[in-house]
């Protein structure tokens, strides 16, 4: 078990025959997942990478049956993909692409929301089921399969967390990156409930990091309703107020949005929160021994 | 980015929000022909820089004629300003906005920003003009009435309505302040702003509402749609070398510890940032070289971390995914001939041919390498490094 997707998610690439999409496309393919086919308009009826290229998002998914998109297009035309993508039928729409405008991705998550398809991302490395599935550009060797459910707004972080998890013993079941801009797809707080009802994963991993709320929300929700050990790390303890750090979403404004307040909900939901990123394995481990007890 | 009051004011009146008049000037005699331009009696000279806070520094004054305009711009323009937003350093003021009186009866703020939660809009309106909204949002959160406007929809009347019964505007204030949000609220959605803020805005005498501050900052991933923006940009106001580093599409920011940073990935350079901190270091910056981490990008990261002289060690840490890491080993070793790096660097490269390329640093022979095998290991040798040790 995993959630979200499986060796059996049928996958196509919107900007498929660019050099990001071509490349990590193939890595992809290589890793074992389903790509059945891409869009690039114009392209429609040739093929690449010895699959088929149509010319819109609805042709692909009447020809494949996919369910799944992945997103390379170049920022500006973002929305437009992701749009294309809801009204195709699309169920999950995984947005690879970084420096899509705020106000562009307000209006395609709102549309995507409508059309009750899921959004991961954007500025994301995508989602990963281990030895099943990669939708992404995340190196794929370092996730070996396991119990333990990964959540991240940081791409490097996400290699680094399961790097240190499968250096413990463990394993990852599914890890999602579900990236560092202000709007981004889902977030803990939806996929706390689905790590909370995969039966394979026994704890989860979450890395969050300065700005917004979003990791307040999930301590909110964790103290509620999630019994699997979570060990959390928050980045940004050491940044300074009004400087964005890197992602655009990664900013302390007005005094909100801080790492401190951000560990301390978590702490207080019952979170093993980590003050160095080098011990999330070591928590792991911890919580992972309590489990083995009990 | 952001830009100057001046500049947000000239956005505003494209769009029909009423300011008063206002020439900027580079020098005393410039600010003295904006006066007798604007004509009146009564003048407001204020400092254009990027920062909030400028009336207490002594950057905004008052003046009752063409001499005291030009003594108080001869004041103001050159002045090292320092405000809560400066920090302790302060900055320069080149040039200073020279705006005709106005008869304030009352203040008032108003402001837009992205409410992340919400992923929409909101408008903000408080009675307590002129004061940090910070303050005001934690001292007294109820004096602050807050709209979300859906983008889809746009704003309504019943947002204006709710801001202006919220503020007890008199029934008959209530449609000209309506009129002045919406007009607002379009300037924030046009130009893909991130955020507006007038503080204070104020209703005159006679019943109009005037911005008569203007701050305003933009969404920098739209700013390929927004050239006019782009143009206004004033370099002379952001850290030389965080707009050196990001003409290199280095995410450069500089700190005041003493252990240079070089990650790729953001989270991972915060991460590095505060680890060092958990050692019981301080780290000297941010810097995220990217995904490529190749000779080029890194011997920019090494020349850009070493103009901080304060500098006493670099710590590369480098998680290689797609990137390999012997390949970024071979890079660093090619960095340090291009640059001359003259502190301790700590090297940790775990991920895709790690081992190769621990292999490759230690045959290198280079003196002032050290490798480390994980992200404490490095930090910790990095925090040492720094401390002499």
């Amino acid at each position: 078990m995993s959630i979200l997707v499986n060796k059996d998610t049928k996958v196509i690439v919107q900007g498929f025959t660019g050099k990001e999409g071509s490349f990590h496309a193939e890595q992809c393919i290589a890793y074992g997942t389903k790509i059945v086919g891409g869009v690039t308009p114009g392209k429609g009826g040739q093929e690449h990478l010895g699959l088929p290229v149509f010319n819109t998002v609805a042709d692909a998914v009447a020809a494949t049956g996919a369910t799944v998109s992945m997103i390379f297009v170049p920022p500006a035309f973002v929305s437009d993909a992701v749009m294309e993508a809801a009204d195709a039928g699309v169920t999950m729409a995984v947005i690879i692409t970084e420096g899509a405008p705020v106000k562009d991705m307000m209006y395609a998550k709102a549309y995507a929301v409508k059309k009750n398809m899921m959004t991961i991302g954007p500025n994301c490395p995508g989602i990963i089921t281990a030895d099943e599935c990669k939708i992404g550009i995340m190196p794929g060797f370092i996730f070996k399969k396991g119990s333990i459910g990964l959540i991240s707004k940081s791409g490097t972080l996400t290699y680094e967390s399961a790097n240190q998890v499968v250096k413990e013993g463990f394993g990852i079941t599914t890890a999602v990156g579900i990236g560092g801009d202000p709007i981004i797809g889902l977030s803990y707080k939806q996929l706390l409930p689905m790590f909370e009802a995969d039966p394979e994963t026994k704890a989860i991993v979450m890395i969050g990091e300065i700005g917004g709320d979003l990791e307040i929300q999930a301590a909110a929700y964790i103290k509620e309703h999630v019994t699997k050990p979570v060990v959390a790390f928050i980045a940004g303890q050491t940044a300074p107020e009004g400087k964005r750090m890197g992602h655009a979403g990664a900013i302390i404004s007005g005094g909100a949005g801080t790492a401190a307040e951000k560990m301390a909900a978590l702490t207080a939901a019952g979170v093993t929160v980590v003050v160095s990123p080098a011990d999330i394995g070591k928590a792991v481990a911890q919580v992972m021994a309590k489990l083995a007890t009990k | 980015m952001n830009i100057h009051e001046y500049q947000a004011k000239e956005l505003f009146a494209k769009y029909n929000v009423p300011t008063l008049r206002g020439h900027i000037a580079f020098t005393p005699d410039e600010a003295v022909k904006a006066a007798q331009e604007l004509g009146g009696n009564i003048w407001v000279v204020k400092a254009q820089i990027h920062a909030g806070g400028r009336g207490l520094g002594g950057g905004v004054k008052l003046a009752r004629s063409s001499g005291e305009v030009r003594e108080v711009a001869q004041q103001i323009i050159g002045m090292n300003l320092v405000t809560h937003q400066t920090g302790p350093e302060g900055k320069m003021v080149q040039k200073v906005y020279v705006e005709e009186g106005a008869d304030i009866k009352k203040e008032y703020y108003l402001g837009i920003l992205l409410d992340r939660a919400l992923e929409m809009p909101i408008m903000m309106a408080s009675t307590e003009g002129g004061m940090a909204i910070e303050d005001v949002a934690h001292n007294t959160p109820e004096k602050i009435i807050k709209v979300a406007i859906d983008p889809v929809t746009g704003f309504q009347g019943f947002h204006g309505r709710k801001l202006a019964f919220g503020l007890e505007l008199p029934k008959e204030e209530v449609n000209t302040f309506i009129k002045f949000a919406a007009a607002l609220y379009n300037v924030y959605m046009d130009y893909d702003s991130e955020m507006i803020e007038i503080n204070p805005l104020v209703k005159t005498g006679d019943g109009r509402f005037l911005a008569l501050d203007a701050k305003m900052g933009f969404d920098n991933n739209a700013l390929y749609r927004q050239e006019h923006i782009h143009e206004m940009r004033d370099l002379s106001e952001e850290e030389p070398t965080e707009v050196e580093a990001g003409k290199s599409d280095l995410s450069y920011i500089k700190l005041d510890g003493n252990v240079g940073c070089m990650v790729n990935g953001a989270g991972l350079a915060m991460g590095t940032m505060d680890t060092i901190n958990y050692e019981g270091g301080k780290p000297a910056n941010f810097l995220d070289v990217g995904g490529s981490a190749n000779a080029t990008t890194v011997a920019k990261g090494f020349e850009i971390i070493l103009k901080d002289p304060n500098v006493k060690a670099i710590f590369v840490n480098i998680f290689g995914g797609i990137v390999r890491c012997d390949r970024v080993a071979n890079g660093i070793i090619e960095a340090t001939k291009l640059t001359n790096v003259n502190v301790p660097v700590i090297v940790r490269l775990d991920g895709t041919n790690a081992i190769e390329a621990a292999e490759i640093l230690r045959n290198a022979g280079i003196k002032n390498i050290i490798a480390a095998t994980d992200l404490a290991d490095g930090a910790k040798k990095a925090v040492a490094a720094a401390k002499g040790e």
